[in-house]
């Protein structure tokens, strides 16, 4: 159960790029979650929930874009999408797979509201 | 009022990465070879360490960083055997992150060979934050189950070496080491597999050894 502190990280980006444009509030938050990164989506939706109060993104809506894993294989060269934790290719059956989508957490788009025109 | 949308694209453990990459960097430059401990609490994370610690004694110096949620207890354990060893108490937290090594990396002693940090034991979290190590460990000890690297597939995945503990216990038990290492090494290939028994010693010599040989690998790319 790491995802306050993953939210609290959120936070930090949060402010930053609200103060970089002279935001007041923010309205929306997307997040890109990989399948195998660790943080599961419902903790870090509560976690958002219970972090936000008070602070500039008090009514913001949390969008999580949840990343499926995606192997290459070096050996064939193919490309094999994974629900499972199974990490091999579909095509050749190689197990060197690299993984190349699924770990990712990141801050992918905020909406930002300002006053004024 | 007006309403944007800009791409941030920003990693939530930037942070973390950036920590780790500086403790790194000072470690290797200062020779010292950091080994992550990652387990269930109850695998033998302490246990082993006591044991690596008689094992090494006399030729190599180690130091200890104990994470747990509370008390002093593992780090007393390991200064007992005349250790220097740090305990960070998270106080609630599930895992270590880097900056809190390197809160401490400034007072481990210079002639340190090894730095063993042992993870708040927790076989979910602690695998998403690099603390800086050379080498990751995942242990499983034989009354865990021989079913877990699947069930928890990122430790497993983010380790370079899988040590099965409690290996004096197998008679006992249904655990399949061979099944333990075939699973683990499904997800992640060339992971190496060491079997021990603290209580016994045995194992030990050859857990110690990889490290020994890390330690060189580490050192010579470093000249």
């Amino acid at each position: 159960m790491h995802e306050l502190s993953l939210i609290a990280s959120v936070f930090d980006v949060l402010e930053e790029k609200a103060r970089e444009h002279g935001a007041t509030r923010v309205s929306a938050v997307v997040l890109r979650v990989g399948a195998l990164s660790g943080a599961v989506p419902d903790l870090l939706e509560s976690a958002f929930d219970a972090y936000k109060g008070g602070t500039l993104a008090e009514g913001a809506r949390l969008v999580l874009e949840v990343v499926p894993v995606k192997l290459r294989c070096p050996d064939c060269g193919g490309a094999t999408a994974r629900e499972e934790a199974d990490f091999s290719c579909a095509g050749c059956g190689s197990r060197r797979v690299e993984i190349v989508e699924g770990r990712e957490l990141v801050v992918e788009k905020i909406e930002l509201e300002t006053d004024g025109d | 009022m007006s309403m944007k949308t800009i791409r941030v694209q920003a990693d939530l453990l930037a942070t973390n990465k950036q920590a780790a990459a500086a403790i790194r960097g000072e470690l290797r430059r200062r020779g010292i070879l950091c080994v992550n401990l990652l387990s269930s609490p109850g695998s033998g994370k302490t246990t082993l360490l006591e044991a690596l610690a008689d094992r090494l004694k006399g030729r190599f110096r180690m130091a200890v960083i104990e994470g747990d949620i509370e008390t002093e207890r593992d780090a007393e354990r390991i200064r007992k055997k005349g250790i220097p060893a740090w305990q960070i108490t998270t106080g609630g937290a599930c895992h270590l992150e880097a900056r809190m090594i390197g809160k401490i990396l400034g007072e481990i002693p210079a002639e340190i060979d090894f730095l063993f940090i042992e993870n708040v034991g927790n076989l979910v979290c602690p695998a998403s934050y690099d603390l800086g190590e050379e080498v990751r460990c995942v242990l499983l000890s034989s009354p865990e189950g021989d079913d877990k690297p699947a069930k928890y597939p990122q430790a497993f995945l983010s380790a370079d070496c899988l040590i099965l503990t409690k290996t004096d216990l197998l008679p006992h038990l249904p655990f399949d080491p061979a099944r333990a290492a075939a699973e683990a090494s499904a997800i992640k290939p060339g992971l190496k597999v060491f079997s021990v028994s603290a209580l016994l010693g045995d194992g030990i010599e050859a857990l110690a050894d990889h490290f020994v040989e890390a330690l060189e690998r580490m050192r010579s790319g470093r000249a």
